[in-house]
C-alpha cells in the first residue's frame, strides 16, 4: 500500500518501468547502455497503434508505440506515446500529463487481481473473480430486492430500486457508459451518476 | 569520422579536424521558443524525460510553480518561473523553458579536454558522448549559460542532445512535438530565424515595444533562439544579456569545479588536465582564458595543426576515459 | 449543463476546439485553459497570431492562462453573475449588441406575461418555507390568453433538453418592435440597469475603469464582422448559482450574436476525457441515452409523459424539432433496451423506466448513505472522499454503507477508506470488494470530446494480470443477476430478465457490438440507420442513443475516420472522426446566418443558403428550408430562437440571473436583501457546518482547482507528474503571508469550518487582495485538488491533505454541483 512508500520509494520504483527494458542505477542511468554511442530511435520498430488521451476533454490523439509483431507467442511492450500529428485538434501535441501517459498506462501500481476487504478487517485479502463476482451478485440483489418500489405511496407505478448506487463514467468509453447506464436502468436504479457536475 | 547516427560532424572536443570540413552547407537546424506562446506546462519537461528515459528526481515544492530548482543530469530541460511586477502595477509571471541553446561556437566544446565527449554536427546540434567523457566538468565552466550537470554516480556531465537520434530519423525533437500551444518550432535554423523576426514585429506592434529575438552574437548565435516579448527584462528571465564563450570560461572556474568533486572524478579531472597537456604540449595548465581561446582556435581551424612532437596518437587518448 | 440548454436547447458546448480560431475576442472566466486544456487552447493562440484577437481572463488566481493573455481581471470568487450582469448592463447602456441578430435569433421580443415580478432579490412564486419557485409566472403573454398552470413538482428534467415548457397554451405574443415595457428586451434592461461598474468594483473587486475597458474590448464583438468566444469551465459551475451565471453568459453572447456562429459560442470546457460521451450516454440520474427525461411518478404511460416532457412549439416558426420527435426517440430507445419485450401492447415497456421519487444526484446518493437508506455503491472510476465536499463527511456516508464495489485500475481515496488516516478499521462494517478494471490503452471504444466529437480509439495493450474490462465486469455481473432471478426470483424480476444481451459473447460484448446498438438500425432489415430522421415510433426501429445515430451506419464506423481534408478552410474536418448531433461541428449555425442566409460574416460562414440548400457546415436546421421560410435558427427550443429570458421551469431559479453571494460570504448581498441563493438545497445538518457571513473565525476566501501537471487524483500515481508538481501546496497572497508570518516554502495550515488541511505555502503576488464593499480587503487563497492519502507520493505529513476537506456540503440549486469555488478558511504558518 501506498502509505507504506516513501517518495523515494515510489520514484525509484517507478524508473525501472519508466526506463523501459534496461537495468538501471538508482540514478537511472545504464552505463553499459550510455557506452553504445549511436543511440538507436526507440520506436524504430515499433507497430503504431491509435488512442485518444485519457484525461481532459480536448480529446488528443495519440500512438502508442507497441512492440512485438503479435505472432503468437509474443507479449506486445509499449514503449513510448506520442501525439497524433493527423490529428486537426492537437497536431500531434500533448501537455504534459498526456506525454507521461506511457507511465500511466504501464505502471506497477496497478491492482491486478481482485481483492476483498471483510466487515471491520485491516487488510485486503485475495479473491477470485468468480467469488468476487458471486459475492457482488448476491449483494446487488439483496440490496435491489429489499429496496424495490413497484408502486409509490400515491399508488403510482415506479419500479425503482434505492439500494444501491452506481457512480462513475468519465474515463470509460461511450459504450462502456451506454453499456452501464442500460444494466443499471434495467436493475431499476435511480441513482446512477457520473463526473459532470465536479 | 566524419558521420555519426547519419549526421554529418562538424567538430569534435579535443579532435583537431574532427569535421568533414569539405561540406559546410549543409542544413542548419534551430528550435525557436516563443516565450508569447510559452504557458509553461512542462509538456516539453516530461517530454523529454520521457523520450530520453531519465531517471525522476525526487523533488520538493520550495515556493513555486517550478518543479526543480535547478537542472540536474537527469532534467536536462526546466521550465523556470519568475514573478515581476510591471512599471503599470500589472504583473508580469515571467516563464522560461531553459535547456541547452546548443551554441554555433558551443563553450562546453571548445574546453571539453576529452577526445569526441562533445561533438558538433552540421546540422549544429551539440551532443555529448558519455562514453567518452571523463567527468572533469571543464564543459560546466566553459558553458555561458549553465547547462550541463554533472552526475556524481556516473562520473559524467549530461544534457540536452536536441532529442539527435529523434532528428537523425528526421523526427522533431521530444519538446518540440509535444509543445502544446506551438511555443517551441523547429526546422531550417533560416526558417525559424525567419519565424523569430516576424513574431517579433507582431510583438511591437502588439505593444511590446522591447520584444527581441535572442541569439547572442557572443556564442555564435544559438540553435534553440528565444522570442522574448519583454525584451528589457533579460536577466529576469534568466537570460545573459552579452554572453561571450571566452569571458565566461576561466581556469579558476574549472578548477572551482574540480574542488567540488569526489576523490575518483578529481583524478578524471586531473588526467583530463593531463590529456590537454599532451595534446598542446605545455608543462603546465594555461593561464586563465588562453586555454579556451587555444581550444576555440583549434576549433576553428581547417587545417589540422600540426601535431606536438610529445603528443602521443589520437588511438590511446581515446580511452582516456577509463579511469 | 442544463444551463446551456435553457439559453439554446441543448447541454454541449456550443462550438470545438479547432473553432478557436475563427474567433476575434476570448472572455475566459472561471476557467484556466492553458493550464488544463492547454492542446485545445492553443486554437487560441492562433487565432492571436492570425487575426490578432485579444484574449481576457477573469479569474481569482493569476494563473498560466493570465500570464498569457492580453489582460487579466481580478474576481472575488462566486460574483460572477454581478460580472456578467455588469457585462450586459454595459452592452445595453452603450447599445453594442448585434440588433439585426437580437431580432432574428432571440426571443427579446417575447412578451412576458403580466403577473412575472421582481422585487428585491426575488422572482415572483417564492415559497419562503419550502424554498422553492413556483414557476407559474415566469411565462409569456400567450395569443389565446393566459398561460396556464405548469407543474409545480420538482421536475427531473434532463440534464442538457429539460422538457418543461408549459402544455400548449397559444403561440407566445411577440412585438418585433421590441418596445412593448413588457417584452424580454424591455425587461432585461430594467433588470440589469442595476448592475452598474460601480457595482461590479463593490462586489467583484475589479475596478471600474478596468472593468469598463474589458466590457468595451469584448463588446465590440457585437458586430457583424467580428465574433467573440466565452471561455468557461467548473470555475462558473461550482456555485450555488452556477447555472446562472452560465445563462448570464449565454445572455451576453446572445446579445452580442456570437451564438451559432463559428468562433464564437459559449463554450464549456470538459474536464474529463469522455465525461461529454457519459453524460451523452445518460450516467446521470435525471436522464436517459439522448437527453430523454427520466419519467417521473405519476406519469403511469407513455402518454402521459409525451402530454407533459417534450416542449411545445411556441412559435409558428419553431420548429421544435426535440419536441416533435420525442415519441420517435423514446420508442426506439426502448427497443434498444428491451428488444422484443417492448411491444405496443405493454407500451414499449415504458413502465420499466425508474422513476425516480426526487432529485437523485451524487450529493443526494452520498446522503441516503449517510442516512442509513442506501445500502451499496459501485464506484467505476470515481472516488467519493477526494471527489468530495466535505471529505470527512463524506467518508462517513460511506462508512454507512453495507457493501461498496471499485471497478478501477488503481487503489483509490474510496477504495481505501476504511483504513484512512486517522481511521480504525475495526469501527467500519463496509464490506469492499475490488474488482481490477482495465485501463484506455487496453480497450477499443470512443471518447466524445468538449466539443462533441466522437472518436474512436484502438487496444494498444493486452489486459495486464488479472484486470478486466469494464465490459466484462457488468457482463458477468448481469449474467449472475439474470440467473439469480430465474432461480430465486425477486423484485419485479421483467427488465432484468428482458434486458437486451444479444452480443456474440453475452458475457463480454465488445465495443464496436455496443457502438452498433447505440447508432440503431431498422428492425425489419437489420441495416444500421444513417440518420437519427429515419426513427420511428411504432417500434420499427431501435437506437441505444438517437443523437448518436448516424455514428456506426453501413458505411462502418464513422467515429473511426481519419480524413483530414479541410475544403471550407473554417477548420470543420467533417472527415475526422464524427460528432453529434449528425457531423455538425458548430451548434445552431443558421444563427451564422442573417434573415436572408448570407453569413454575417463571409469571411467567416458557418453555413449560406446557395438558392436550393444550406452549405458550410453540417446545417444545424432542415437543408432545404428557405430563407423565405423564416423558420428558427434553435431548433431545439419551442421559442425556435436562443433564450434571453428562460421561461416557465427550465431553471428552478429565475427567468434572468441574479447575484447572491456565496453560502460561505465574507460580505453581505450588496444588490439585495436576500443574502444567499434562496433555493439552493440544504440537506440536513449541513447548516451548522458554514460559518456565517464575515465570520471573524474565517476571514479568507478559498478556492480550489487543478494545476496542469495533474488530472484530479490518478496521476498522483504518474512518477514524472509527481516530478514535475511534487507536493500539496496552498497559494496565497504575499500581504497575508506577512501578516501572518508564513514563509514562501514554509508550511501552511488552512482551517474551514469543516476541516484542516497543511501543505507547503506558495507566497505568490498572484494572489492578489482585491478591495470590494466600503473599502474591505478581501483575501483569496488557492487551494488545488490533487493529493490525496492514496497518492503515495507525498510526504507522510501531507498525506491528510485533500481540497475538499475544506468545501461545504451544498450545490447549485438546479443540478446541485457542489459549490467548491468560493468558500471560507483562515491560514496560519505550521
Amino acid at each position: 500500500m501506498s502509505l507504506e512508500l516513501t517518495r523515494r520509494q515510489f520514484l525509484q520504483g517507478s524508473s525501472a518501468v519508466a526506463g523501459g527494458s534496461v537495468f538501471l542505477t538508482a540514478y537511472g542511468f545504464d552505463a553499459t547502455a550510455a557506452a553504445a554511442e549511436a543511440r538507436q530511435v526507440k520506436i524504430d520498430q515499433a507497430r503504431e497503434v491509435r488512442s485518444v488521451c485519457p484525461y481532459c476533454a480536448v480529446g488528443c490523439s495519440m500512438i502508442a508505440y507497441v512492440l512485438g509483431d503479435g505472432s503468437a507467442n509474443t507479449r506486445p511492450a509499449l514503449v513510448h506515446i506520442e501525439g497524433d500529428p493527423d490529428s486537426p485538434i492537437n497536431g500531434g501535441t500533448l501537455c504534459p500529463k498526456g506525454a507521461s501517459t506511457l507511465q500511466l498506462a504501464v505502471n506497477q501500481r496497478r491492482i491486478l487481481r481482485p481483492m476483498y476487504r471483510a466487515p471491520g478487517t485491516a487488510d485486503w485479502q485475495d479473491i477470485s473473480w468468480d467469488e468476487a463476482l458471486d459475492k457482488l451478485a448476491r449483494l446487488m440483489k439483496d440490496s435491489r430486492d429489499d429496496n424495490f418500489t413497484v408502486t409509490d405511496d400515491d399508488g403510482q407505478t415506479v419500479n425503482r430500486q434505492t439500494g444501491f448506487a452506481f457512480l462513475g463514467g468519465a474515463t470509460i468509453s461511450n459504450e462502456e457508459g451506454y453499456y452501464a447506464t442500460k444494466l443499471m436502468r434495467s436493475l431499476g436504479t435511480v441513482y446512477i451518476e457520473q463526473q459532470a457536475r465536479v | 569520422m566524419s558521420t555519426e547516427l547519419g549526421l554529418n560532424v562538424r567538430r569534435k572536443s579535443a579532435t583537431p579536424s574532427s569535421g568533414t570540413n569539405i561540406r559546410r552547407d549543409g542544413l542548419e537546424v534551430s528550435k525557436i521558443v516563443d516565450i508569447d506562446l510559452c504557458i509553461g506546462c512542462k509538456a516539453c519537461e516530461v517530454a523529454c524525460k520521457e523520450w530520453n528515459d531519465l531517471a525522476v528526481d525526487e523533488t520538493f515544492n520550495f515556493g513555486s510553480y517550478q518543479s526543480h530548482e535547478d537542472l540536474t543530469p537527469a532534467t536536462w530541460d526546466l521550465m523556470r518561473f519568475n514573478e515581476v511586477d510591471l512599471p503599470n502595477g500589472d504583473l508580469a509571471w515571467l516563464i522560461r523553458k531553459d535547456s541547452c541553446l546548443h551554441c554555433d561556437e558551443p563553450g562546453c566544446l571548445l574546453a571539453c579536454p576529452a577526445p569526441g565527449a562533445i561533438v558538433q554536427y552540421e546540422n549544429g546540434i551539440v551532443d555529448f558522448d558519455q562514453s567518452k567523457c571523463i567527468g572533469c566538468q571543464y564543459c560546466i565552466s566553459g558553458c555561458p549559460f549553465d547547462i550541463p550537470r554533472f552526475d556524481s554516480e556516473t562520473k559524467k556531465v549530461y544534457k540536452c542532445t536536441m532529442c539527435v537520434d529523434r532528428v537523425a530519423n528526421s523526427l522533431e525533437p521530444a519538446c518540440v512535438k509535444s509543445c502544446p500551444t506551438g511555443a517551441i518550432k523547429y526546422g531550417s535554423r533560416h526558417d525559424m530565424i525567419t519565424y523569430g523576426e516576424e513574431k517579433v514585429a507582431k510583438l511591437q506592434e502588439r505593444g511590446f515595444a522591447n520584444a527581441t529575438l535572442y541569439n547572442p552574437s557572443g556564442v555564435g548565435g544559438v540553435h534553440m533562439m528565444y522570442v522574448v516579448p519583454r525584451g528589457e527584462m533579460l536577466g529576469e528571465y534568466g537570460l545573459p544579456g552579452d554572453p561571450d564563450v571566452r569571458g565566461n570560461t576561466s581556469l579558476l572556474g574549472l578548477l572551482r569545479n574540480l574542488r567540488g568533486i569526489g576523490a575518483i572524478a578529481t583524478w578524471a579531472g586531473l588526467i583530463g588536465v593531463g590529456l590537454y597537456w599532451l595534446r598542446t604540449g605545455r608543462k603546465f595548465p594555461p593561464p586563465e582564458n588562453i586555454a579556451v581561446a587555444d581550444a576555440i582556435a583549434l576549433g576553428h581551424e581547417t587545417e589540422p595543426p600540426a601535431p606536438a612532437p610529445d603528443a602521443p596518437s589520437a588511438g590511446p587518448r581515446d580511452e582516456g576515459d577509463e579511469t | 449543463m442544463a444551463s446551456l440548454a435553457a439559453s439554446f436547447g441543448r447541454g454541449a458546448m456550443t462550438n470545438h476546439w479547432r473553432d478557436f480560431r475563427n474567433s476575434d475576442a476570448f472572455l475566459v472566466i472561471g476557467a484556466n485553459p492553458a493550464e488544463n486544456h492547454p492542446c485545445g487552447w492553443k486554437w487560441a493562440f492562433v487565432a492571436r497570431d492570425e487575426r490578432g484577437a485579444k484574449i481576457i481572463h477573469v479569474d481569482p488566481r493569476f494563473t498560466r492562462t493570465s500570464a498569457t493573455a492580453d489582460s487579466y481581471l481580478a474576481i472575488r470568487a462566486g460574483t460572477d453573475v454581478a460580472f456578467f450582469g455588469g457585462l450586459i448592463n454595459y452592452i445595453l447602456e452603450n447599445e453594442l449588441y448585434h440588433e439585426d441578430y437580437v431580432r432574428l435569433h432571440t426571443n427579446a421580443g417575447f412578451v412576458v406575461a403580466d403577473d412575472f415580478e421582481f422585487t428585491d432579490g426575488l422572482f415572483s412564486g417564492y415559497d419562503d418555507e419550502a424554498r422553492t419557485y413556483d414557476t407559474t409566472t415566469w411565462d409569456y403573454a400567450h395569443e389565446s390568453g393566459d398561460a396556464e398552470p405548469t407543474d409545480e413538482e420538482d421536475t427531473p428534467g434532463s440534464d442538457a433538453e429539460k422538457p418543461a415548457d408549459p402544455p400548449d397554451p397559444g403561440f407566445a405574443v411577440v412585438d418585433e418592435t421590441l418596445q412593448d415595457p413588457r417584452c424580454v428586451f424591455q425587461l432585461l434592461k430594467q433588470h440589469y440597469a442595476r448592475y452598474t461598474a460601480e457595482m461590479v468594483e463593490r462586489v467583484c473587486g475589479i475596478p471600474q475603469d478596468k472593468f469598463r475597458e474589458m466590457a468595451a474590448t469584448f463588446g465590440a464583438t457585437g458586430t457583424a464582422d467580428k465574433v467573440g468566444n466565452v471561455v468557461y469551465a467548473v470555475g462558473l459551475t461550482h456555485h450555488t448559482g452556477g447555472l446562472q451565471i452560465i445563462r448570464a453568459a449565454g445572455i451576453v453572447q446572445l446579445l452580442l450574436g456570437n451564438v451559432g456562429r463559428p468562433g464564437g459560442g459559449v463554450n464549456a470546457e470538459r474536464g474529463h476525457a469522455n465525461i461529454q460521451g457519459n453524460t451523452d450516454n445518460a450516467i446521470s440520474w435525471e436522464i436517459l441515452p439522448g437527453y430523454l427525461a427520466i419519467p417521473r411518478p405519476g406519469m403511469e404511460t407513455m402518454a402521459d409523459y409525451l402530454d407533459k416532457v417534450p416542449a411545445k412549439q411556441l412559435r409558428p416558426t419553431s420548429i421544435n424539432y426535440f419536441g416533435t420527435n420525442y415519441a420517435k426517440f423514446l420508442v426506439s430507445t426502448l427497443k434498444a433496451l428491451y428488444g422484443d419485450a417492448a411491444t405496443p401492447d405493454n407500451d414499449y415497456a415504458y413502465s420499466f423506466v425508474p422513476k425516480p421519487a426526487g432529485n437523485s444526484s451524487w450529493l443526494t446518493i452520498h446522503n441516503e448513505a449517510r442516512e442509513g437508506r442506501l445500502e451499496g455503491i459501485i464506484y467505476s472510476g470515481f472516488t467519493g472522499v477526494t471527489v468530495g465536499p466535505d471529505s470527512n463527511r463524506m467518508a462517513e456516508s460511506i462508512g454507512k454503507l453495507k457493501w461498496l464495489a471499485i471497478l478501477d485500475p488503481y487503489q483509490t481515496t474510496g477504495s481505501e477508506f476504511w483504513r484512512a488516516p486517522g481511521i480504525d478499521p475495526s469501527a467500519v462494517q463496509t464490506e469492499v470488494l475490488f474488482l481490477p478494471a482495465t485501463d484506455w490503452i487496453s480497450k477499443d471504444g470512443a471518447f466524445t470530446n468538449s466539443g462533441r466529437w466522437a472518436q474512436w480509439k484502438h487496444k494498444a495493450l493486452p489486459a495486464e494480470g488479472e484486470s478486466r474490462d469494464d465490459n466484462w465486469i457488468l457482463a458477468q455481473l448481469m449474467l449472475r443477476l439474470q440467473a439469480l432471478y430465474r432461480d430465486e426470483g425477486g423484485a419485479f424480476p421483467d427488465p432484468v430478465l428482458a434486458v437486451t444481451m444479444a452480443y456474440a459473447d453475452p458475457g463480454n460484448p465488445s465495443a464496436a457490438e455496443i457502438a452498433k446498438e447505440i447508432n440503431g438500425k431498422d428492425l425489419a432489415t437489420g441495416l444500421q440507420l444513417s440518420t437519427f430522421a429515419d426513427l420511428k415510433d411504432d417500434g420499427t426501429t431501435s437506437t441505444g442513443n438517437w443523437i448518436y445515430c448516424g455514428s456506426f451506419t453501413e458505411a462502418g464506423n464513422q467515429m473511426d475516420r481519419r480524413g483530414t481534408d479541410d475544403p471550407t478552410g473554417m477548420g470543420y474536418f467533417h472527415n475526422w472522426a464524427w460528432s453529434w448531433p449528425a457531423n455538425r461541428r458548430v451548434l445552431y449555425n443558421r444563427a451564422s446566418a442573417d434573415a436572408d442566409g448570407r453569413p454575417w460574416d463571409t469571411s467567416r460562414a458557418g453555413i449560406r443558403w446557395n438558392g436550393t440548400r444550406w452549405v458550410g457546415d453540417v446545417p444545424d436546421f432542415p437543408a432545404t428550408s428557405t430563407p423565405e421560410e423564416a423558420m428558427g435558427a434553435f431548433i431545439m427550443t419551442g421559442e425556435g430562437v436562443g433564450r434571453l429570458f428562460a421561461p416557465a421551469n427550465l431553471t428552478a431559479d429565475g427567468p434572468f440571473p441574479e447575484h447572491y453571494e456565496q453560502t460561505e460570504s465574507p460580505i453581505a448581498n450588496a444588490f439585495s436583501a436576500v443574502d444567499k441563493h434562496p433555493v439552493a438545497f440544504h440537506y440536513d445538518g449541513v447548516d451548522a457546518t458554514f460559518a456565517s457571513v464575515g465570520d471573524p473565525d474565517y476571514p479568507y476566501v478559498a478556492t480550489t482547482y487543478r494545476v496542469t501537471e495533474h488530472e484530479h487524483f490518478v496521476t498522483q500515481h504518474v512518477p514524472y507528474l509527481v516530478e514535475s508538481m511534487p507536493d500539496f501546496f496552498v497559494e496565497l497572497p504575499v500581504e497575508l503571508a506577512a501578516e501572518k508570518g508564513i514563509r514562501n516554502g514554509g508550511r501552511v495550515r488552512v482551517r474551514s469550518k469543516r476541516g484542516e488541511v497543511e501543505g507547503v505555502a506558495v507566497v505568490t503576488k498572484r494572489m492578489r487582495p482585491l478591495r470590494v464593499g466600503d473599502d474591505k480587503i478581501v483575501y483569496q487563497i488557492g487551494i488545488p485538488v490533487h493529493w490525496h492519502y492514496e497518492s503515495g507520493t507525498g510526504e507522510q505529513k501531507d498525506s491528510a491533505s485533500m481540497a475538499n476537506l475544506l468545501t461545504p456540503y451544498i450545490g447549485d440549486a438546479n443540478v446541485r454541483t457542489p459549490e467548491y469555488k468560493g468558500f471560507l478558511v483562515n491560514v496560519e504558518s505550521a
